[in-house]
């Protein structure tokens, strides 16, 4: 193969397979590009950077949604696009709409909450979608390149996020304490990264999940062979788990949160505890589905047909014919001593621990705070625990239950459609309330049902869904994670299943005590009128609705998150 | 889409506070009593539709002496997840909902002294009676569970901003407790629907759980085929998978539907003794983490320590509606849930269900003779009465040494039923007239109180029956109940019959002292003595009805017992078949003591 023939491959893949797929990102880079160019002209500037901004992310959504409405999910192929770098399949397109979808939404409360006046606007919202575009890098990454530079990506636009606003040291101080440990993180996430792809030869992740099925660790354990090659690998796998922990804010990667929420204005709270957590996620699945599961590609086996041999070398001494061969790889697929085992096995238990830690740790710390921000926080770190829990749940189940591995992912899916409008509904009641009364804390919002009772009612409605109390919303995806983990079964999930269940008792308390605070206690005297005018009362009605809704109603979501999930990682 | 439809009536009867909560929150504001005589004219007619299904004849009806379910409607709510919207009326849940829609009226009337958040208050009051009705007529499992948890929210905040001085602390310790409940509950839920299989059910089973509607002469066999054919979601699940002819093969066609859930429960073979965990069946387990849920909510000794607290910061309607209908929900889902979904479990168990109602009937009692809160008394008894519902649920009567006659059992559960009709009755009744007192001069404390006889006559009158009625007087509501159960347990116990008979000594001991201090003595001392005026007409048409219904269901029983005995008795031998399948005569000692699970627990060990 010579040169000119890689050059005309690569361009015909660009052109003719990868780019099309690819719009939605290309749309927001355009936007990015012409929101940098236009304060170059003088009369460029007159034009208000919220409308650039929100005209590229609603230009970018509408490319992003499948053709065939909504529920068209299924229908889409997955496909390696831009050389296998990236993937191109349901998850990423679900992905991709809750992303641009919540950055629309982002970019009208940012706009009504006047955080990004019209000198500022033009970098903020270059960074809200800068880092928009590399959670969809994130959420599509095929390849270990484009896991870090997805990370980096979305990180680096946060860092700077988060210390958006000027003159405030809480907000410079966040902003520098998320840099560095996110940059430590980096670091110690890229090392893990170098350890696995050495090992393994190659940093494309079906690739590494044949490599290592090759590698056929439970013969390895099992004749006590090569321990130091087993060390790196875990050893990779654990660095690699603590970048993605710091991501998810996972206990005990979590030291950054409350700081960094507490010092972010609410507005950029919002778009870490929601877009930042969704990428990681689903960041989260495709490590665990890429490592721990061999696509059931008949090209590839074809091509790598290494381990079923090595297999069959191990159980019949003679020369293995074709018919050992098929009957050892359909053991392969279906028997539970299949060579990836172990990996699954330790991805799921890292991934359960961790979970579990989070989601008690998260609970049981938001009851100390006074800050509404704090303990939000806390809570994000909470219900990031439970939605890893779906993430166990799937890996554990895909070794040859793969209907309910999509049941799980699901799950998670609609997790996060629901999470989005409890953690924007909060965030932006908050962001206005400060504007109004210039607090944050939650003595603060005593009474507040007496000046503002919409407001009051509709950070109940959320609280409470938060809390996953029917018939809210945010009782469905809990639900949905409690029955996945009861049908993955076995001890360790059922441990999950206890915490999860109890931990909902925990957080009752916190949540509700706010819930009590604005309408049970009496208002301050001290404070003056709290209002909130016409638009942004309009905008946390229309985020908080879909709560509302969705709590008596949620079929239609459950299907798209259902249709989205089916055909994954057959 | 006519009122004559299940589907319609049964719907506007659960969802038309609900609508009208709606409107008031969108409505304009309304002065404080046009507020509360629009809540009232709601409540009214909800009772009014529910007084509607005895009107035999017409389009929807509840026919008395009819067993099995009706007015069943079953309709897709969630089909991702597999739930319905399925609800239905027997004659355990028909004295329920009436029960309900009465109570509500009159705690509603009871609701004028009420001048915080007027608005605020009529709202939530209205989305508990939704949750209330709803609780008694849902057959879907999950619905049933929302609607379950429908009613935390508004009474958290009924208790925590109306209540008394200490009602934050109440209206948490509510809460948490019953979210602790059901979340066992619903780890519970999860437990049975992974284990059922809709597929298992033959033609009539399908019939009789109300997925499968007949038409007059038309077999059960056609209408199977007839459904089958029909297109909804779960029928074409159920014919792809019944279209797998390898029974090996087939994969469960899972389901909430509670009515199947109890087929599945009492079938030979049932899906839920799947040994689980520590040699336990599933239905073992289910049955624990139900009848923790049902028992803080019945409430019976020791989860009772929320009802306590709430009822005394509680204010007076929602003490009423608290004591007269959430209580009995408890009872409702052991009943409903419990015993015929997993009657194994049950049957092991029956004891324990024993012993934890007597020793809520003894404990009660004696904690209610030591209070000096009038309130807290009542409460107190509450859960002393509310024990003799658990004990008339519990006595498995039906073994083989009685040769599985399920006639003291019957009995037994026809007792705790009625029992719990009646103590709706009674300590609602009670409540409402502490409150009229506390009104009046604003203090709870029984030793402050007496000669109240001679300054409120009629009330006082009108306050002895009731508190009879509680106590258990024969000719009044409480006896009837009481005497069934403690006969039926007689059969079963003859230790705990004692004990049980026994309470009602304490019981006409605390009453009677608490009659003596309040209404008894020469002269009123306490404070606020000026205050003690006569009643109002208001009060009066609250507390009159009460005491007629306490006196007619004393007096003729069949009033109540025609509509609910055909159903109990029903359910009743249906467990009383499955005890003769499962434990023929002979093996009663291996089935007691369960010997194969203790030895697998003690290997694990």
């Amino acid at each position: 193969m010579n040169l000119s023939s890689v050059v005309d491959n690569l361009i015909s893949d660009t052109l003719g397979s990868s780019l099309p797929l690819f719009c939605p990102e290309l749309a927001l880079c355009a936007t990015i590009v012409l929101l940098l160019f236009v304060r170059i002209f003088r009369s460029g500037s007159a034009i208000p950077p919220f409308l650039l901004a929100l005209g590229g992310a609603v230009a970018a959504l509408w490319l992003a949604l499948p053709q065939e409405g909504l529920a068209s999910w299924t229908a889409i192929e997955p496909q390696e696009i831009f050389t296998k770098l990236l993937v191109y399949d349901s998850l990423s397109a679900y992905i991709r709409v809750f992303l641009l979808g919540f950055a629309v939404l982002f970019i009208v409360l940012s706009h009504l909450t006047g955080i990004a006046d019209r000198e500022d606007g033009q970098d903020y919202f270059v960074l809200v979608l800068g880092a928009t575009l590399g959670m969809c890098i994130m959420a599509s990454a095929n390849h270990m390149l484009t896991i870090f530079l997805g990370i980096e990506m979305a990180s680096v636009p946060s860092y700077v996020l988060a210390g958006i606003v000027k003159g405030r040291s809480r907000s410079s101080e966040a902003a520098l304490k998320y840099a560095i440990y996110g940059a430590g993180a980096a670091g110690v996430m890229l090392y893990g990264i170098s350890l696995l792809c050495g090992v393994l030869g190659s940093a494309h992740l079906p690739t590494m999940a044949r490599e290592l099925a090759a590698l056929d660790i439970p013969n390895m354990i099992a004749s006590g062979g090569d321990k130091r090659t087993l060390m790196v690998l875990a050893l990779g796998g654990l660095m690699m788990g603590a970048g993605l922990a710091f991501k998810l804010s996972a206990v005990p990667f979590h030291f950054w949160c409350p700081d960094v929420f507490e010092g972010a204005s609410a507005e950029v709270d919002a778009f870490l505890s929601v877009a930042s957590k969704a990428a990681a996620l689903a960041l989260l699945l495709r490590v665990g589905f890429g490592l721990g599961h061999v696509p059931e590609d008949p090209q590839s086996i074809v091509a790598d047909a290494r381990a079923p041999v090595a297999l069959a070398a191990v159980t019949t001494t003679s020369e293995p014919t074709l018919f050992q061969k098929q009957v050892v790889q359909v053991e392969v697929g279906e028997a539970s001593g299949s060579p990836l085992s172990p990996v699954r096995r330790f991805f799921v238990i890292l991934v359960a621990i961790i979970s579990v830690v989070t989601c008690t740790f998260g609970n049981l710390a938001a009851y100390g705070q006074t800050n509404i921000k704090r303990m939000l926080a806390y809570s994000t770190i909470a219900h990031a625990g439970y939605m890893m829990m779906a993430v166990a749940a799937a890996v554990a189940l895909i070794d040859g239950r793969g209907e309910q591995s999509q049941a799980a992912i699901s799950a998670l899916l609609l997790y996060l459609a629901v999470y989005l409008f409890m953690n924007l509904g909060a965030f932006a009641i908050i962001a206005f309330l400060r504007n109004s009364m210039q607090s944050e804390e939650i003595k603060d919002y005593a009474g507040l049902i007496r000046t503002c009772p919409m407001t009051a009612v509709m950070m109940t409605a959320v609280l409470v869904s938060l809390i996953g109390l029917p018939p809210l919303a945010g009782f469905w995806p809990k639900l949905r994670v409690l029955q996945s983990l009861y049908l993955a079964g076995g001890p360790l999930m059922m441990v999950l299943l206890v915490v999860a269940a109890v931990n909902t008792v925990i957080s009752l308390i916190y949540y509700l005590r706010v819930a009590k605070t604005m309408c049970i206690d009496k208002p301050p005297d001290s404070r003056g009128p709290v209002t909130l005018g016409f638009l942004p009362a309009a905008y946390v009605f229309a985020v908080t609705l879909p709560v509302l809704l969705l709590g008596i109603l949620p079929e239609e979501c459950a299907k798209w998150a259902d249709e989205a999930a089916r055909h994954l990682f057959g | 889409m006519t009122l004559s439809e299940p589907a319609v009536y049964l719907s506007l009867i659960v969802f038309l506070p609900a609508i009208a909560a709606l409107v008031l929150a969108i409505f304009p504001r309304l002065n404080d009593d046009a507020l509360k005589l629009t809540t009232l004219a709601i409540t009214i007619a909800v009772l009014v539709l529910s007084l509607g299904l005895f009107r035999q004849g017409a389009g929807i009806d509840f026919q008395a002496g009819v067993a099995e379910m009706q007015n069943t409607f079953n309709l897709e709510w969630i089909p991702s997840f597999g739930i319905q919207y399925f609800m239905g009326i027997d004659g355990i849940s028909f004295p329920l909902v009436i029960l309900t829609a009465f109570l509500s009226v009159l705690a509603m009337a009871a609701s004028w002294p009420i001048t915080k958040h007027v608005k605020a208050y009529c709202i939530l009051f209205l989305l508990l009676e939704t949750g209330m009705l709803g609780v008694f007529l849902a057959l879907d499992f999950f619905l049933f569970y929302v609607l379950w948890e429908v009613m935390l929210l508004p009474m958290y905040f009924l208790i925590g901003v109306w209540g008394g001085p200490r009602r934050e602390y109440a209206a948490i310790k509510f809460f948490l407790y019953t979210l602790l409940g059901s979340i066992g509950m619903l780890i519970a839920i999860l437990m049975l629907y992974f284990n059922s299989d809709l597929t298992r059910l033959d033609a009539e089973q399908m019939v009789n759980a109300g997925i499968v509607k007949t038409t007059p002469g038309q077999s059960v066999e056609d209408a199977l085929q007839a459904w089958t054919d029909s297109g909804s979601p779960l029928a074409n699940d159920y014919a792809d998978i019944t279209a797998e002819s390898d029974l090996a093969k087939r994969r469960p066609l899972h389901t909430f539907n509670i009515l199947a859930l109890q087929q599945m429960g009492q079938m030979e073979n049932s899906p839920f003794d799947k040994e689980m965990w520590a040699g336990k069946s599933v239905q073992w387990w289910a049955f624990i983490l139900l009848f923790i849920g049902f028992v803080i909510k019945v409430p019976s000794v020791p989860l009772h320590t929320w009802l306590p607290d709430a009822h005394v910061e509680a204010p007076t309607p929602i003490s009423m509606i608290l004591a007269g209908v959430l209580l009995k929900m408890g009872g409702y889902g052991i009943i409903r849930i419990c015993y015929p979904i997993c009657p194994d479990a049950a049957y092991d168990l029956a004891y324990c269900v024993c012993f934890v109602g007597v020793l809520s009937m003894v404990w009660g009692a004696f904690a209610a003779l030591a209070q000096t809160d009038f309130k807290r008394m009542v409460a107190y008894s509450s859960v002393s009465h509310m024990g003799y519902v658990v004990l008339g649920l519990g006595v498995w009567s039906a073994v083989a040494d009685t040769g599985y006659s399920p006639y003291y059992w019957q009995m037994g559960v026809n007792g705790a039923m009625f029992q719990m009709i009646a103590h709706g009755i009674s300590s609602a009744g009670m409540f409402f007239l502490v409150g009229v007192v506390y009104d009046r001069v604003h203090h709870r404390n029984l030793n402050e109180y007496g000669g109240l006889f001679a300054k409120m006559p009629v009330y006082s009158g009108l306050a002895v029956g009731i508190f009879f009625a509680g106590l258990g007087l024969p000719g009044l509501c409480g006896f009837v109940g009481e005497v069934l159960v403690v006969l039926a347990v007689w059969r079963y116990s003859i230790v705990l019959a004692v004990i049980s008979a026994a309470v009602v000594i304490l019981t006409a001991g605390y009453i009677l002292w608490a009659i003596q201090r309040v209404y008894l003595g020469a002269e009123y001392t306490g404070p606020h003595g000026e205050n003690l005026t006569p009643i109002t007409m208001r009060e009066l048409l609250i507390a009159a009805p009460l005491l007629v219904l306490a006196i007619v269901l004393g007096v003729y029983p069949p009033s109540l017992l025609n509509y609910m005995q055909p159903s109990v008795d029903r359910q009743v031998e249906r467990l009383a078949e499955w005890t003769e399948r499962n434990h023929p005569p002979g093996t009663e000692g291996q089935a007691l003591n369960d010997e194969g699970g203790h030895m697998a627990a003690t290997r694990s060990d």
